[in-house]
């Protein structure tokens, strides 16, 4: 009996150790990120950019909504008055200072949700590493766009928004389809009617890559 | 090429320490290698691509380790016997290159192909493997730390019962082939290895190797789910690197033996004698070596008194049956 199950173990080995070879053959699944970079969902909340209009107006006018959104208390927002001869934003008011601490922030996204003017939004950009606490605390001068980057459509096809870096494994390996990224969820529908942007985006058929690949 | 010949084969001291500075190079280098390559087809079994940062194929990969290694500090602990403690992966290194120096690696009719060409190579041999040993049990027991000194009691224990074992498992071939020269063994086997034959001998051999080696599935030594590292707790840098070298080396010195006693050791299968024996045989170590690594990709650990009931109540009385049987099926058709 005892004879008989031992046998039975060396099967059991032999078994195992063609699964193991098998595997040596296989397609693995590792995506070699420094070096190839996952596209990520059109919704990806990543790091934050201050927008501005055409005219290169500031959209922010510095009404603090977002920073009593925020639930990690990241944002802090120090608006002050437009003057006739300097004037920064088409209303009345504008963000004197603006600095979201990267740190505190959980990237959840209420602050754009908050936004009135659609100034604050969160890019796709998620490579922020430093080596500084202090360089987390990002202030407009790194926040916000520079006016020749354009109006600043959707989050998602903003001029340098999704890098151009980011590689062809996006077809095949996104777990959220470009095309449907925004219909996933309530959200997305209700962002889908309000963001025209978007428009052109949903043209693009499933699988296409999106920016371009120099 | 005859001068090098000559020079290799010349019996006079700084030529025989050229050879074995030669041959200490290509061990070294190979165990690079063989590490890196492990690393590959662990990763490769496990669906990862296993290192490929350092270099093309992360071929530079072993001399980014080896830097790591040297540059970190050499830490001593306060309860250890420092003598011992730093001595011993010496102790564990020195022995593993030791049986290099008679391993035949091809025809040595003139002894080109080995340092040393003893008439008793296979006791040897196993002699100086047996002193290795020691580096890991006073290593673990040198380090005043309790969890080395698990690892070099199991180390001891086992040791001792797979030893057993292992030797009894290629007498079988000793009598087959009547004489302990591993390069008379190898002659002996110009026309049938002694793996036919002789299967269960090698079947024993390759298990047993692996208990004396301490890699997985018999690493009990070194279990690092039970005794964070075993017998090299407590060192780091350089030294650990030596343990680690060593086990590698072992690791070869292991599948050379069971190339030599039971691969035919460089004569060619199937008469294809246009490739170069050296070549065969190094085919054949690099064989072994990957069964090992893909028997540390598939199997767990053994619990430690499943180890000990394994090898006494299997693998001994097996082998002792198998070399009964050899010696009675020689003395009569023999």
């Amino acid at each position: 009996m005892a004879l008989r199950k031992q046998l039975f173990n060396v099967g059991a080995i032999l078994k195992g150790m063609s699964v193991t070879f098998s595997f040596m053959f296989k397609r693995r699944p590792t995506i070699e990120y420094p070096s190839v970079k996952k596209q990520h969902a059109p919704r990806f909340h990543g790091l934050h950019e201050l927008r501005r209009y055409a005219d290169g107006k500031e959209r922010c006018i510095g009404c603090e909504l977002c920073s009593s959104a925020c639930p990690a208390n990241a944002i802090t927002v120090v608006g002050a008055e437009n003057s006739p001869e300097d004037r920064r934003s088409p209303g009345e008011r504008f963000a004197a200072r603006y600095e979201i601490d990267e740190l505190r922030c959980i990237f959840c996204g209420l602050c754009e949700e908050a936004c009135p003017t659609d100034a604050i939004v969160l890019t796709p950009r998620f490579e922020m590493a430093d080596f500084r606490r202090g360089s987390f605390i990002y202030s407009k001068d790194r926040l916000l766009v520079p006016p020749e980057a354009g109006v600043g459509a959707a989050p998602d096809e903003r001029p340098g928004g999704i890098p151009s870096d980011l590689g062809r494994v996006a077809d095949q390996k996104s777990t959220t389809s470009i095309a449907e990224g925004y219909g996933a969820t309530n959200r997305g529908e209700i962002l889908k009617t309000q963001r025209k942007g978007l428009a052109a985006l949903r043209d693009v058929p499933a699988g296409t890559p999106q920016g371009d690949k120099s | 090429m005859d001068v090098v010949t000559n020079i290799l084969t010349a019996p006079y001291w700084p030529f025989v320490l050229l050879k074995s500075g030669i041959l200490a190079f290509v061990v070294i280098t190979t165990f690079a290698y063989a590490m890196l390559f492990e690393r590959k087809v662990l990763g490769w079994m496990q669906l990862r691509p296993g290192p490929n940062r350092v270099g093309p194929w992360g071929m530079l990969q072993p001399a980014a380790d080896a830097a790591k290694l040297i540059l970190k500090e050499d830490l001593t602990p306060k309860s250890a016997d420092p003598l011992i403690y730093r001595l011993a992966p010496f102790i564990s290194l020195l022995t593993a290159f030791a049986a290099f120096a008679i391993i035949p690696f091809g025809e040595s009719k003139d002894g080109l192909w080995a340092v040393g060409n003893v008439n008793a190579g296979i006791l040897l041999l196993m002699a100086i493997t047996s002193i290795g040993i020691y580096g890991i049990t006073l290593g673990g027991w040198a380090s005043g730390s309790k969890y080395p000194l698990l690892g070099s009691v199991r180390s001891t224990a086992q040791m001792i019962s797979y030893e057993l074992a292992m030797t009894m498992s290629f007498v079988g071939v000793l009598i087959l082939a009547g004489t302990t020269s591993l390069d008379g063994i190898v002659h002996a086997q110009a026309h049938w290895w002694f793996a036919g034959p002789q299967i269960v001998g090698f079947l024993l051999y390759a298990i047993t190797a692996v208990a004396e080696t301490n890699r997985t599935p018999f690493d009990l030594v070194e279990a690092e789910t039970e005794l964070v590292a075993g017998f090299h707790t407590e060192y780091s840098g350089l030294r650990f690197g030596l343990f680690f070298i060593a086990e590698y080396v072992n690791m070869l010195t292991v599948s050379c033996i069971a190339t030599l006693i039971f691969l035919g050791g460089w004569n060619a299968p199937f008469h294809l004698t246009a490739i170069p024996g050296i070549v065969w045989f190094l085919l054949k170590i690099g064989a072994f070596m990957f069964f090992y690594m893909w028997l540390r990709a598939t199997l767990p650990r053994f619990r430690y008194d499943r180890l000990m009931a394994f090898g006494w109540k299997v693998l001994l009385p097996v082998a002792t049956l198998n070399l009964i049987l050899t010696a009675v099926v020689v003395a009569i058709w023999g």
